[in-house]
């Protein structure tokens, strides 16, 4: 491959990567945000339900 | 079941991936006048074609839900314009970085270009508009009036090399130009790359719909709570 502009290529694959990798994160890490949400409140309402 | 074919999906999309790259930085000869930096044009046109069809089924969704008032539409409006965002990232990031090294800017304010960052900044508005709004039904209303009349700016960018003399290169693709002139291996790389992009996207929309319904059951339970 011709070296001539290889940095400047991998910059622009490099920040490819990891805008798709970080908004991958970013799912996951809201997924678990909301799952832990999700079974606090239902622990919520079964204490209110049981008193 | 649905997770596996989540997963199976996801796995394809990154094979797929894998394997172009390996066609990109291997197989495809050197552009004669760019050197290995026109390489980065497969990480640039096929997100940007990902954002548009993205931004497209958003458009059709949002239209359905103001026809309907059925919630699963304006779920998938929400989830496809937050996905065509991060793909239409990637176009703008890349562009940036071509054009750092070809041109010796980092950006310049031509239609195209103008044209695009709108687009985005468009669409980012359509997310903080809809955190703006804690009513469900009147978020997804006014959300997707925003997001029909959002695809504007989408054909005006995709249009705007066209119209205008732009510093942003001319269409190149032959469906475009009716002719060729980009070599029939780096065509066929774009749409590869477009085809593993889109698989990609479609996984990340469907993980994105399910957030967006256990976000929304997070909002009833908290009703729930807070109403006993």
């Amino acid at each position: 491959m011709d070296q001539r502009n290889f940095e400047f290529m991998f910059y622009g694959f490099a920040a490819a990567w990891i805008i798709l990798a970080g908004y991958v994160l970013l799912l996951v890490s809201r997924g678990q945000k909301i799952q832990k949400e999700i079974e606090t409140l239902k622990r919520m309402m079964e204490d209110r339900g049981s008193k | 079941m649905k997770d596996k074919l989540l997963f199976g999906a996801g796995l394809m999309a990154a094979l797929y991936l894998v394997r172009n790259l390996y066609v990109i930085l291997v197989d495809l000869p050197d552009e004669a006048q760019q050197g290995a930096i026109y390489r980065i044009f497969f990480f640039h046109l096929p997100p940007y074609f990902t954002a548009v069809v993205m931004f497209l089924g958003a458009l059709i969704a949002s239209i359905q839900y103001l026809r309907t008032k059925d919630f699963k539409y304006d779920c998938f409006a929400v989830s496809a314009i937050e996905v065509g965002l991060a793909f239409a990232a990637m176009n703008l990031v890349t562009g940036s970085i071509w054009g750092r090294q070809q041109w010796g800017i980092w950006w310049t304010w031509d239609a195209r270009l103008t044209s695009a960052l709108i687009t985005w900044l468009i669409y980012a508005g359509y997310l903080m508009l809809r955190q703006a709004i804690p009513e469900p039904t009147q978020r997804a209303k006014n959300a997707a009036v925003l997001a029909i009349f959002a695809f504007t700016a989408v054909y005006f960018t995709y249009k705007a090399n066209e119209w205008y003399r732009t510093q942003h290169p001319g269409p190149v693709l032959t469906f475009r130009t009716g002719k060729e002139t980009i070599d029939r291996s780096m065509q066929n790389m774009l749409f590869h790359n477009t085809g593993a992009f889109l698989l990609l996207a479609s996984v990340m929309v469907a993980h994105r719909m399910r957030l967006e319904r256990n976000q929304r059951e997070v909002e009833s339970l908290r009703r729930f709570v807070h109403a006993h």
